[in-house]
């Protein structure tokens, strides 16, 4: 959701963007949109072989980062799950690598953002296993934030014992159980 | 704008359906010898066609599920079949073993009404006085029908059949045992089917006490959690997670008006009626973690309770509404506290076990009734307020969600029963035991009903 929102403010910014600078000269990317004004004005056929290359080199730089964005994205959604011990809520040392890429990858895309899901296993009742849940979400999203990420970034929501990724009554079930799930917002 | 369309379509799935027959059965699993024989007679019908239900057979079963009585089978009946007190041979019913019995009948009044006539009868008095007690009112000597503990008569349709048994259980229950019998109640609970197979996976179910009479109120595509009844019996607040988020609903079961009470940032959970109906104790994170709050229903105001680092959370009224039970982590593990709403004073309550959580006291205050870990081992137990001794009741594995009958002689918790979360029964001194198996899915978070009329 909120980086659809991103994507759609760029798509609005960048002609406004591009009005505002025709004023203005300094920067590449300014000069970038000064040459880019003629390619749609009245100037575009005496500098068309100059003006059709800046944008498209623009366009690929930014289609291109997109789409490292998106590869590590997806990436980072098949490290998405932070496993915990019994009714406890402390992040394992083995999950701090995992929980540093996402980390790094959200301080880097601040317009990304994630919702921590918090869950546990069955044991212990209901109610109780939905504050516990909490407190798993919760720090996973203490460590990130405190890994630089903001907090406006991050949302958590606890599901305790209501959904479970393995329902048998088994010691293996309850260990895939005791998770916080990172799910990214699209 | 395409929010809102979401979510008018999610409110779209979520329907009511009703089935009649019972997709959970009680199976008793753990009976006494101290519960007393009796006989439920057969009514006799007296109309065209066939008898239309066999009125009998619930109440049989009603005082069979109770724990407390032991109805005789049919081969055990004196040859005679009485359908009224003046065909009783009392001492026959006696030398059968029956302490008390039903008689009834049927009748025809009309298209789909029917007169249901019936007795509740002390056949050991009624022994001992040939029926004929003489007795002195005002200096007069007068004959007495005292064996007879009840008669009742009541014109209903066809439909009402169920509905009437569970009242004549009630009565037999109350003339023997001076507590009011807990048959004319519901229970609702959470069924959850497979995720992967259902589009809407969980619902929130009410149905009789004794599973018959199901009816689906909501079916949704997210987690449904705690029903609690108000005390009246017309609502019920839940949490449902329909939105993503977990928010408290107050749902009329008459109307099916659903309310969004609240959709506070965290956890909206375990929302309890108070006894007299106007608040709703719940548990909030809004503002830390999990710390217990309780709301005017009509004004909407809040009132934080707990305060607290470490979860505060499952509270549960007294049943005069000055005080609050809950389950903390304060001390370490959960276990159960007691705050006074007038002074906020705190008090823990359990010390036994590694852990105890989601306490409910019973309805005479004397007692709490909660999940208790020992040994790794999560059974239902009963805590004695005055003596502070906990006796556990169950022998099922990994129990909880307890939710007590109104007349507080029975409760009724989930469990797992061969790999499937089921509900379970068992009576308030662990002596009786029942389970609930469901025909598919997994059914949990059972909660009793108050009386209903």
């Amino acid at each position: 959701m909120q980086f659809n929102k991103v994507v759609k403010g760029l798509i609005i910014a960048l002609p406004v963007m591009t009005l505002m600078a025709c004023g203005s000269s300094g920067t590449a990317e300014d000069q970038a949109a000064e040459m880019n004004k003629p390619a749609v004005e009245e100037n575009a056929q005496a500098s068309a072989g100059v003006e059709t290359a800046a944008p498209d080199a623009a366009r690929l730089e930014r289609e291109r980062q997109e789409q490292q964005m998106k590869d590590e994205m997806m990436a980072l959604q098949n490290l998405q799950t932070v496993y915990f011990d019994f009714d406890r809520s402390t992040i394992r040392s083995e999950f701090y690598g995992l929980l540093d890429k996402h980390a790094a990858f959200l301080v880097k895309n601040s317009g990304v953002s994630i919702v921590i899901e918090g869950h546990t296993d069955e044991r212990g009742t209901p109610e109780y296993n939905i504050s516990l849940g909490e407190s798993r979400a919760k720090s996973v999203a203490t460590y990130l934030q405190n890994a630089g990420v903001s907090a406006s970034q991050m949302s958590v929501v606890s599901y305790g014992e209501e959904k479970p990724v393995d329902s048998a009554a088994t010691e293996a079930a309850w260990a895939k159980n005791r998770r916080a799930v990172l799910v990214y917002q699209k | 704008m395409f929010k809102k369309l979401i979510s008018s379509v999610t409110l779209m799935l979520l329907m009511v359906t009703q089935q009649s027959h019972a997709a959970i059965e009680i199976l008793i699993t753990e009976f006494t010898d101290t519960a007393r024989p009796v006989a439920v007679v057969p009514f006799r019908f007296n109309g065209s066609g066939v008898k239309p239900a066999n009125i009998e057979d619930v109440i049989a079963a009603d005082l069979r599920n109770s724990g407390k009585f032991r109805p005789l089978s049919l081969a055990q009946f004196p040859s005679q079949l009485p359908f009224r007190d003046t065909d009783v041979d009392h001492a026959a019913w006696a030398a059968a073993g029956a302490e008390a019995i039903v008689v009834g009948e049927v009748n025809e009044v009309g298209i789909d009404r029917y007169e249901v006539r019936f007795e509740v009868i002390d056949v050991l008095r009624g022994q001992i006085t040939g029926g004929q007690n003489q007795i002195l009112v005002n200096g007069k000597m007068t004959t007495s029908n005292d064996h007879i503990l009840y008669n009742g008569v009541k014109t209903i349709s066809g439909n009402q059949f169920r509905q009437f048994a569970h009242r004549i259980s009630d009565v037999f229950y109350e003339a023997l045992t001076g507590t009011k019998g807990a048959f004319l109640t519901q229970i609702a609970y959470i069924a959850v089917s497979d995720p992967r197979i259902s589009k809407l996976p969980y619902k929130l179910v009410i149905s009789d006490y004794d599973g018959y009479n199901e009816t689906v109120l909501i079916s949704s595509p997210e987690p449904l959690m705690s029903p609690s009844w108000s005390p009246d019996g017309n609502k019920l607040a839940y949490v449902s997670f329909e939105n993503k988020r977990s928010e408290i609903w107050l749902h009329d079961i008459y109307t099916q008006q659903r309310t969004k009470l609240t959709s506070f940032p965290g956890i909206n959970g375990a929302p309890v009626f108070s006894p007299d109906g106007t608040k709703l104790a719940m548990v909030l994170s809004k503002d830390d973690n999990s710390e217990i709050y309780v709301m005017d229903i009509a004004s909407r105001q809040l009132r934080r309770i707990t305060n607290n680092r470490s979860i505060d959370t499952e509270p549960s009224w007294t049943p005069d509404g000055k005080d609050l039970i809950f389950s903390s982590e304060r001390g370490g593990k959960p276990q159960i506290y007691r705050v006074n709403l007038a002074t906020n004073k705190v008090r823990r309550l359990t010390y036994q076990g590694e852990m105890n959580l989601g306490g409910t006291v019973t309805p005479d205050g004397r007692h709490v009734v909660m999940v208790n870990r020992t040994n790794g081992n999560y059974h239902i137990a009963r805590l004695d307020l005055e003596t502070g001794m906990i006796q556990v009741l169950s022998r099922t594995y990994l129990d909880e969600s307890p939710s007590l009958a109104p007349n507080g002689s029975m409760i009724i918790y989930s469990t797992i029963d061969k790999g499937r979360k089921v509900l379970s029964l068992v009576s308030l001194d662990g002596r009786f035991k029942a389970t609930l198996p469901s025909v598919e899915g997994q059914v949990k978070s059972p909660s009793w009903s108050p009386f209903l009329l």
